[in-house]
């Protein structure tokens, strides 16, 4: 038998601790189509109990900001305290903001 | 008491030694993530069969243990299926035995659930959840490769072929399946053979494989007759034990 180097596409996991809060990135699988990616997922992710729900998302759907275009996607934003709403006084019973 | 007894050690020694072979494989799977949901199968099985062992053990009441009965008893003390017992030849002999266990015990322990005896009935409704998972992986897996590459497809049919004169024997009524159905606390198997089929048939048409036609059928392991392979694993199994009786971690 050859030692096939197919492992299937790669798949990016995410997972929801407790019902309502947000899908947390985990990692990354190999997997052969939609069923393999998600029982694969469960079986390398929630063994343990970590989560209530579960997303697998092909890691090539993902787009993603390149590392050489960062300074002007995000770097704009650094030196514009005025879009921060922290000049306004808030009254005294409200607490989260 | 002796079939109740020995009803709970069908279900037992079926899971350990799938469980088993499954585990021969850890490390050699066809890849990292299919490795470890193996290796997560056969830790399911062997919780169920730790349960049963156990329960057993304090049926024979004289001081066992569960670990007892799984490692000093004899080849013709087994009564697993002769099923659960073939090696695995490669990746599509295993899941194809996987996916034909699976099936039986989907459909036994979802009629084991209405058992009257409520130890059985509690193992039967906590199993039937790992179960339903394993029938949906198995089944997966038998069509990916039976609608997969030429290469794929031959070696499952294959495997089919081989395995399926082992499959009459899950059906087949011992005295101790007799007597727990006469009390209420056994299941139908005839039923259970009904079911059986459908599923593997609907399987086998989605994977465009072929069900073996006309074939004999091999069986004795619930009498503890078993194929040459279950000397092997026990070989394997009760070694540790056997050299060092009371060995502790």
């Amino acid at each position: 038998m050859k030692t096939a180097d197919n492992q299937g596409e790669l798949w990016e996991v995410f997972i929801q601790s407790k019902p309502g809060q947000a899908f947390k990135h985990v990692g990354s699988i190999h997997a052969f189509d939609k069923d393999n990616a998600i029982e694969n997922a469960r079986d390398i992710y929630t063994r343990r109990n970590e989560g209530t729900g579960l997303w697998v998302v092909p890691s090539a759907e993902i787009i993603a900001v390149a590392l050489n275009e960062s300074d002007y996607f995000f770097e704009p934003a650094t030196d514009k305290i005025y879009r921060h709403p922290t000049f306004y006084n808030l009254p005294k019973g409200l607490t989260h903001m | 008491m002796k079939s109740t007894l020995n009803y709970y050690l069908q279900i037992a020694d079926n899971a350990l030694i799938l469980s088993h072979r499954l585990a021969e494989n850890t490390s050699k799977g066809p890849f990292l993530e299919e490795d470890l949901a193996t290796a997560n199968v056969a830790l399911d099985l062997i919780g169920l069969a730790e349960s049963m062992y156990h329960e057993a053990a304090k049926m024979e009441g004289y001081g066992q243990t569960g670990d007892d009965l799984a490692y000093r008893r004899e080849e013709t003390d087994f009564v697993n299926c002769l099923l659960a017992e073939q090696p695995n030849r490669d990746f599509a002999h295993i899941v194809t035995r996987q996916f034909l266990m699976d099936t039986f015990n989907y459909h036994y322990f979802m009629a084991l659930t209405e058992s009257r005896d409520p130890f059985l009935s509690a193992i039967a409704f906590k199993s039937i959840k790992e179960v339903t998972y394993h029938l949906r992986r198995s089944s997966e897996w038998m069509i990916r490769l039976g609608t997969g590459t030429d290469e794929s497809r031959h070696r499952v049919q294959l495997a089919i072929n081989t395995l399926w004169k082992f499959t009459d024997e899950l059906f087949e009524e011992s005295d101790a399946d007799m007597a727990m159905l006469a009390n209420g606390f056994g299941v139908h198997l005839n039923d259970i053979k009904v079911q059986w089929n459908q599923k593997v048939n609907e399987i086998l048409f989605l994977s465009h494989l072929e069900s073996p036609k006309n074939q004999f059928s091999v069986r004795g392991g619930k009498q503890g007759i078993h194929t040459e392979h279950l000397g092997h694993i026990l070989a394997e199994m009760q070694f540790l034990p056997g050299k060092y009786p009371d060995a502790v971690w």
